[in-house]
């Protein structure tokens, strides 16, 4: 009779070389080209796969055990916070835009990061990155679903959130994260994971999260501040794959050098066109400040990754020659953006405001070569017209750039009293930018740009109008018809914080939780 | 240079004129005057007068500026794509040969803007 001897529990290391190497194998009745058709095309060539060093020592049982752990945690929280009405202790109800910014425009991105992930870790031939771009994705996939559950909470309360899938796909300003992911994850991807992993998680990354995630413990939002705390690990981790992946590429051909430097080029510019946002976020929008975007770009770019570009310069590698000019609009840019935000207020799923007195002081000792000089005037001079009662609107539909499709509101370096245009003919059409880096990457691949959708131009195609609509009918109003279309509720969603149905209400419900007065329940309803 | 792709890759543009219902896309930007973040973009009939693109769709985007009732459009002077331009204000945005997606820029003279600031 057999006794049943039971075998040695694996050692760490032979466990780990199962879970991840030894899941890959040979195939024996396919070409590999055809197994794994996605990997060549871009020019980058791997000479050896196995030379990859896994940049976490993460197998997926451990994965799930972590994961999860941090889940219960986050989740008790996020309950926590609901049960007791954390959205009245946040500092002020201004402060909830920068939720509704979060939840529109970095919630959808970090999905799109979670499908980009999931799609090359099929396309790898090596079994390394698959393993760890299949990490990454599964962490995008919570990621996403942690902030929606997280500010779920206040989307019970607040306008501006319910809406945030099609508002994503649609509303003119969210369609500059919209196209940013969809060019990185149209295409190969090599430039994918260098485009996402290295120069917007590595780079750019510290610039995204401390604004959002400091602003959101400095301004009293515990939720916002637990996910950004229980993804933080996983950031880490995806900073080290960003590394390694571009430290293996550069190391396994000098052909690599050229074409990698080319995508930090593009992605680093097309990264700082998105933070326009965040700076916008950082400098106007939370009411307890953190930092200046000035401030932050001083310490997360010039100081950290000016220390990183040092060390890849053994590779070949250089400094962007973006920064340059990111250097010149670093005082300029939060209050180009705000301006634009605030004069196109009606599309807008968010509030705005004028700074105060008190906000304007602020801005000036940040920034005391622009705003007093380029700014302050405009917001003095729309205060003036606001207390007249004759608030100042944009009417127009603004020209994009092709590419990074802003509203063309970007002043020329160096010169911030005039707006920035270049243009190009490519085959019979012709195409304007914000900007020479911008000209520079459609150069580069004009057949791909030229596919963009711009909002405004599918406006006057008819195309931002829900499908039955007739727009030769007597009266129809184009602006209501694409309001609508948009699912944006004119005056509740949209426009001017001050008398917005959210202002009324969190002063409302914070008197009745601070305090034993009755009350009459005057207008604010939901 | 072309785009490196699995296959071949060419595609038309998204957004020709035929695909604007008769209208062509003109921008205009006011030098000058920043109070407006961006230049504009109107689809425009061809056959549209200059003067009436001044009076019409220019007039609703630009007209709430102080500045604007006092433009003497004799004075002003215009480019096209960053080309200097001459507009003949009564031939139509055809006959002044403006194509599709031209961007439009003019300045005016002697108007500098709320308090001189450029805005």
């Amino acid at each position: 009779m057999d006794i049943g001897v039971s075998k040695k529990k694996l050692g760490l290391k032979e466990r780990y070389s199962l879970m991840t190497r030894g899941l890959g194998w040979e195939p024996s009745y396919q070409a590999i080209d055809d197994v794994f058709p996605m990997d060549t095309f871009e020019g980058i060539k791997i000479h050896d796969w196995e030379a990859w060093e896994d940049p976490f020592r993460l197998t997926m049982d451990s994965y799930w055990k972590y994961q999860a752990e941090k889940d219960r945690k986050l989740y008790a929280i996020v309950d926590a916070f609901a049960q007791s009405n954390g959205h009245l202790t946040v500092s002020d109800a201004r402060y909830i835009n920068t939720v509704k910014l979060f939840v529109n425009g970095l919630a959808p991105i970090e999905y799109m990061s979670h499908r980009g992930f999931a799609h090359i870790s099929r396309q790898f031939r090596g079994v390394g990155p698959r393993v760890a771009c299949m990490m990454q994705s599964l962490d995008e996939l919570r990621h996403a679903q942690t902030q929606i559950h997280a500010i779920s909470n206040y989307n019970r309360y607040y306008s501006g959130m319910s809406e945030f899938r099609h508002h994503y796909d649609h509303l003119p300003y969210l369609q500059v994260p919209k196209s940013f992911f969809e060019d990185a994850a149209s295409a190969g991807p090599f430039e994918f994971i260098i485009a996402i992993s290295f120069a917007f998680e590595y780079v750019l990354t510290n610039l995204v999260f401390v604004p959002f995630i400091s602003g959101a413990a400095y301004n009293g939002d515990m939720g916002a501040m637990t996910f950004g705390f229980s993804a933080q690990s996983d950031e880490a981790r995806h900073m080290t794959l960003g590394l390694e992946v571009v430290r293996f590429v550069l190391e396994q051909d000098p052909a690599n050098v050229p074409i990698v430097q080319k995508w930090l080029d593009k992605w680093t510019w097309r990264g700082v066109r998105l933070l326009t946002l965040v700076a916008m976020m950082q400098d106007y929008m939370l009411p307890k400040r953190v930092m200046s975007w000035a401030e932050a770009w001083e310490i997360y770019f010039e100081e950290n990754c000016g220390a990183l570009f040092r060390d890849l310069a053994r590779y070949g590698i250089t400094m962007p020659p973006c920064v340059e000019q990111v250097r010149k609009e670093r005082d300029h840019l939060s209050h180009m953006a705000w301006c634009q935000f605030y004069q196109g207020r009606a599309t807008n799923n968010f509030h705005t405001w004028l700074p105060s007195a008190e906000d304007m002081d602020w801005l000036s000792a940040k920034y005391p070569e622009t705003f007093d000089r380029y700014y302050r005037p405009r917001f003095e001079y729309w205060a003036k017209l606001e207390a007249e009662g004759k608030p100042f609107e944009a009417t127009g539909v603004p020209m994009q750039c092709q590419v990074c499709q802003i509203p063309m509101f970007f002043t020329e370096p160096g010169d911030p009293l005039t707006l920035a245009q270049r243009h190009r003919h490519y085959k019979d059409e012709q195409y304007h930018f914000c900007s020479d880096h911008c000209l520079t990457i459609f150069d580069d691949e004009p057949e791909k740009y030229i596919q963009a959708v711009l909002i405004g131009h599918e406006l006057f195609k008819g195309n931002a109008f829900a499908p039955g609509t007739d727009p030769t009918a007597e009266g129809f109003d184009p602006a209501a018809a694409a309001l609508a279309f948009w699912r944006i509720e004119h005056g509740r969603d949209n426009g001017a914080h001050v008398g917005s149905q959210d202002e009324g209400n969190f002063a409302l419900w914070r008197g009745l939780a601070s305090s034993n007065a009755e009350t009459g329940n005057e207008g604010a309803e939901r | 240079m072309s785009v490196r792709a699995v296959r071949a890759y060419e595609f038309e543009a998204r957004d020709a004129e035929q695909h604007f219902h008769g209208a062509r896309i003109v921008y205009a930007g006011w030098d000058g005057h920043l109070m407006f973040a961006s230049p504009y973009a109107w689809p425009l009939p061809p056959d549209l007068p200059f003067a009436a693109f001044l009076a019409g769709p220019l007039a609703g985007a630009f007209g709430q500026h102080s500045d604007w009732p006092l433009i003497d459009w004799s004075k002003a002077t215009w480019t096209r794509n960053g080309e200097p331009f001459v507009p003949d204000l009564e031939a139509t945005i055809a006959a002044n040969g403006i194509v599709h997606k031209d961007s439009l820029r003019f300045a005016t003279p002697g108007l500098t803007g709320i308090g001189g600031a450029g805005i």
